[in-house]
């Protein structure tokens, strides 16, 4: 028993301490309480439900953003460590994108105040899916035990289920729901049994014990006809098909156009941006748990990352043919989402790449820096691009009611404002300068063009981004010729909107697209110094 | 009164400050709005006319006049720096604007976008003929693609979707392989840079690129071809040509005479600036490809050019034609074989002179065809070569112009076309006699097509066509714009010099400093022999 008291003891210290970093999520697990409460005590329903979730976003936020801050200034009051005794972990890198998500969920907020859905009687419902999906990407992103990172994938996953089919009268939206639970639940039962093998191989789920512990099992093996060896590589690939469908990536990427067709535009967008900066942060996060110093783990992780660049070039080029025959914007946008998760992927994959090759150094550690920096600043973009898109086809949607391409004709006159938003965008999401989306693709082609002088396959991951980067403009520019050559047809629904909330909303996410690619030098530093700190821990 | 500094990021957004306060504008007030675009590009012009001034060629290098870190953790800077050869083509494009403003008068539709986007064009050309930083280079290089794409695509012809999405495509194609090859340059740089990153600096690249042993020939070529592809699409040269005559035909006509004037130049600048000073061996290894292609635009063009009967991309297919003196004026680079030494280099920097005024010329010689074709067809709305006739009695000033225009463009001697044609069937005449020959009889082609088309159009007895009551004579407006693209035709036929006396320090330069880099470069084994094909 004697044993059991300094045990205790220290348990309680760490909670207490670990309460402290988690608050953010805390905040938001009491927004949701209240928002439950709403129906239930009458003083609570007085108050909209959007505001008392738009209060606990932006006290989540500002509360990361001073973690992030105290992080980043060197002798702040926080330092880098896992906590919930090694659960999770709270660094430079998990914060960054805690607050990444609690922007977007602040963004997302406000765009669902201006469009009106959810209507005043399911607001608290949907504010409480939203944050709760959150909150499970937050934890996806600083998850440092695959427990944890199969809770947090099946935390954003589930509220995001019922997201889909929120629109409970429509028919399309509940089949829509249907077919992303089901393919939800096979991937997620896929990546268990991953997460088994890994935690029964190496008897432990600690991320950072698990490079060591692989070492052991795979330095006594023969190479990789050892089926322990098999076992290893076949588990790190199951767990890759969880995070893979979460990322929409070829081939399993078959839910997201239903998906995002079925659900509200709104919706569409939160799952485009917000689930693939978590599930992101954690493949970088699950990747450099095979850093080590071992080269039988090294070669492993490295011929993961080669895969990951073929599925991430194969997975851009499936996305942009396909989008090139859609006529529904947001299916459109569905498969321009996954032509983006493979820009992503190719970024990850020359991650590990660089990582793992035979040379390590000091000049390979410069480009693994730079993968994860092009990353960050992708995702960054990212966010205001693709979230501006859909923002302005939920706002013409709510205007013309309808989200087919053929109806978006001549609107660049009748919507001025909204058009050019959308020009924005979609000149980002090609990567044209002076967009932020060009210096985003800059910086991934930049991280794969110097991976090629390790593996001749990078080039042709390099290749594939070049030429898909052509490809896609054939139906980005589908959306620009609607809405400025062609004619706004007689007897058209006439577009108007008053300029001040929804203006001011447009370019508010619209104008940073623009603005960070006149200007990315601030944000590149940041993104350097995370991926520095996140380098040299792992 | 301003220095360089000043003066050349004035021109660069002058035009984009102008555009911004169109914004705020009237939609209705369109006479306003064009008068104001019309000052802003006048002061445009203005300027660039002021910084000429100042500009002396002294040594002939590059005069870098502003480098601001822009994003430091890539060595990005806001570099703009100007020689002679940049500075006459800034002048140039400050004409071609504000010539192509006058003649945007008769647009209708949506005036105040059409304003705002030739003026954000303008910032974009500018920009690129400034830029001596690559990345600034490529940024400013696709800000022109995406005004262009839209005053094609709503200002233009009926088949304006297609002809502008295929304008959009190429030159976006282009583009990214010169990201590629902008990408392997600065990989390459990095080891030399001193802080371990590369560099986007086109005045260091040159410079290493000279030394020989920083660039190895391999890189060398894959960059050139890279480029030269990126920068040929633009100029554009056979094989990449064929988005230009469905541009130029459906573009309205001031932008077609940017579009020939000044868009196609910045080709040839590319090649000039970038693609060579990067590459001197990839350059001399391919020379003879590119001549040949170079004597094959000359030669395809003409006879493209004479098989139209549309008027207007008659004179679309002859930019092609004419675009390829320019490269082959650049390229023909001979190297002994016995002595691996440039063979001639005289002759070379008089290919290149010639490449350089024959820009010029075109620029100048170009906008007035497209002018032309735009007068007349304004007025009868048809632009079927065989059913015109007689237009020189009904309107007897716009066929007298037009007929200088036409023999500029013939390069009849006098006018600017003459200089830049001879300077560069000359030099060719050194480098392979074949091809001389060729690309001589390509001037015969030209005059063949440009006097058929002016017999049709303008000789005869009566014009025969629809709308003959449309016919009037030139207005006011037509007539300045007439007479200010005649002047330089015959002021640059007669005295050369006005482009000579700014462009050929700078051209002995690079042509010095290629050689070295050619010369410097390690050759892998038995190469002298087996460049000279």
């Amino acid at each position: 028993m004697n044993d059991i008291g300094p045990l205790v003891d220290q348990l309680v210290e760490s909670t207490k301490t670990s309460v402290g970093l988690f608050a953010p999520e805390l905040v938001l697990s009491g927004t949701i309480v209240v928002l439950l409460l709403c129906r239930i005590l009458p003083l609570v329903w007085r108050v909209p439900a959007q505001w008392i979730a738009l209060l606990g976003a932006f006290t989540a936020f500002a509360w990361t953003l001073c973690q992030f801050d105290q992080l980043a200034t060197p002798g702040g009051t926080l330092e880098a460590k896992s906590f919930f005794t090694g659960l999770l972990m709270f660094d430079e890198f998990s914060t960054f994108f805690r607050m990444f998500l609690s922007l977007f969920l602040i963004l997302t907020i406000t765009l669902t105040v201006l469009t009106g859905i959810p209507d005043r009687e399911d607001a608290p419902d949907f504010y409480t899916l939203l944050i709760g999906a959150t909150i499970g990407l937050m934890i996806m992103a600083s998850a440092n035990h695959l427990l944890m990172l199969f809770l947090g994938v099946e935390m954003a996953s589930v509220p995001s289920y019922a997201m889909v089919g929120f629109m409970k009268g429509r028919k399309q939206s509940s089949e829509a729901a249907l077919k992303y639970v089901v393919y939800g639940a096979g991937a997620a039962g896929v990546m268990l049994y991953g997460i088994s093998l890994l935690a029964g191989l190496t008897g432990t789920g600690s991320l950072p014990e698990m490079s060591e512990r692989l070492a052991m099992i795979v330095e006594q093996g023969a190479g990789i006809s050892d089926p322990t060896v098999r076992t290893v590589v076949f588990a790190s690939m199951l767990v890759m098909v969880g995070l893979a469908f979460k990322l929409s990536v070829f081939p399993f990427h078959f839910w997201c156009p239903d998906a995002f067709e079925g659900a509200a535009a709104e919706v569409a967008g939160f799952l485009s941006v917000a689930s693939k900066a978590g599930a992101f942060a954690l493949l970088v996060r699950f990747g450099l748990a095979f850093s080590g110093h071992s080269k039988e783990v090294s070669s492993i992780a490295f011929a993961l990352g080669i895969g990951l660049g073929v599925l991430g070039a194969v997975t851009a080029t499936f996305g942009n043919l396909s989008a090139y025959g859609q006529s529904n914007m947001k299916r459109l946008l569905a498969y321009s989402t996954i032509a983006h998760a493979g820009y992503m992927l190719m970024a990850v994959s020359a991650l590990m790449v660089m990582r793992f090759s035979k040379h390590a150094g000091a000049e390979a550690d410069a480009a693994s820096l730079s993968c994860i920096e092009g990353l960050m600043y992708y995702l960054f973009v990212y966010l205001f691009m693709n979230l501006g898109a859909f923002a302005i086809v939920a706002l013409i949607r709510n205007q013309i009611f309808s989200e087919e391409l053929d109806d978006y004709n001549g609107l660049g006159t009748q919507c001025p404002l909204l058009c050019f938003g959308m020009t924005l965008c979609i000149f980002s999401l090609i990567g044209l300068p002076p967009m932020g989306g060009f210096f985003a693709k800059f910086a991934i082609f930049y991280s794969v063009f110097k991976a090629t002088s390790v593996h001749w396959v990078m080039w042709f991951v390099l290749g594939a981004g070049a030429i898909n980067t052509v490809f896609s403009l054939f139906y980005y520019i589908r959306i620009l010729k609607a809405m400025y050559i062609k004619p706004r047809p007689d007897g058209a629904r006439k577009v108007n909107y008053d300029l001040m909330p929804v203006g001011a909303f447009v370019l508010m996410i619209c104008l940073p697209v623009l603005g960070l690619g006149l200007f990315p030098s601030h944000f590149t530093e940041t993104f350097k110094h995370v991926a520095k700190v996140l380098l040299t821990r792992s | 009164m301003f220095s360089p500094e000043v003066l050349s990021n004035l021109i660069i957004f002058v035009p984009t400050i102008f555009a911004f306060f169109l914004i705020f504008a009237d939609t209705k007030a369109t006479e306003f709005m064009r008068v104001w675009t019309l000052v802003g590009t006048a002061i445009t012009f203005a300027l660039s006319v002021a910084l000429l001034g100042t500009y002396s060629p002294a040594d002939g290098g590059i005069q870098q006049v502003v480098a601001k870190e822009w994003i430091s953790s890539w060595n990005i800077y806001y570099r703009l720096g100007y020689d002679g050869i940049s500075l006459t083509l800034v002048v140039l494009s400050g004409f071609v604007f504000l010539v192509s403003m006058l003649a945007s008068w008769g647009i209708e539709k949506h005036v105040k976008g059409y304003l705002i986007l030739f003026l954000i064009l303008e910032t974009g050309v500018m920009g690129v003929f400034f830029a001596i930083d690559l990345f600034l280079f490529y940024v400013f290089w696709e800000v022109m693609l995406l005004p262009m794409y839209f005053l094609i695509g709503i200002w233009g012809g009926p088949r304006r979707e297609y002809a502008a999405i295929k304008f959009f495509l190429y030159t976006l194609f282009g583009g990214v392989l010169m990201l590629i090859a902008m990408l392997m340059y600065f990989f390459a740089s990095a080891p030399h840079t001193g802080n371990g990153i590369g560099s986007f600096n086109l005045l260091d690249l040159a410079k290493w690129a000279a030394q020989g042993n920083v660039f190895s020939p391999g890189l060398q070529v894959a960059g050139f071809i890279l480029l030269f592809i990126g920068f040929a699409i633009k100029v554009p040269t056979f094989p990449f040509h064929t988005w230009l005559p469905d541009a130029h035909v459906e573009a309205p006509t001031p932008i077609s005479m940017i579009l020939a004037g000044v868009l196609l130049k910045l080709g040839g600048y590319g090649i000039i600036r970038v693609a060579y000073p990067l590459c001197p061996y990839g350059a001399q290894y391919a020379s003879y490809a590119l001549v040949a292609i170079g004597v094959v635009s000359i030669i395809y063009g003409a006879f493209a050019a004479l098989a139209q009967t549309d008027f207007k991309r008659m004179v679309a297919y002859s930019s092609v034609s004419h675009m390829g003196y320019v490269l082959v004026g650049i390229a023909v680079w001979k190297i002994s074989e016995v002595t691996g030494a440039v063979d001639g280099s005289d002759y070379w920097l008089m290919g290149m002179s010639g490449a350089m005024f024959q820009m010029i010329a075109h620029g100048v010689s170009s906008p007035g065809m497209f002018f032309c074709v735009g007068v007349i067809y304004d007025r009868v709305h048809h632009r079927d070569l065989n059913q015109f006739g007689g237009l020189v009695g009904l309107m007897p000033k716009y066929s007298g112009m037009a007929a200088v225009i036409f023999f500029a463009g013939l390069g009849l001697p006098g006018l600017c076309g003459f200089i830049g044609e001879v300077f560069v069937v000359l030099s060719v005449w050194n480098y392979s006699k074949v091809l001389a020959i060729v690309s001589a009889s390509g001037v015969i082609l030209t005059a063949g097509y440009i006097l058929w088309a002016l017999q049709r159009v303008y000789l005869g007895p009566e014009y025969k066509g629809p709308h003959p009551e449309a016919i009037t004579p030139m207005t006011s407006r037509e007539q300045a714009i007439g007479w200010a693209l005649i002047v330089p035709c015959f002021a640059l036929g007669v005295y050369p010099n006005f482009v000579f006396d700014y462009t050929d320090k700078p051209m002995a330069k690079l042509v010095r400093s290629l050689n070295e880099g050619y010369q410097n470069t390690p050759k892998p084994h038995s190469e002298v022999q087996t460049t000279q094909k």
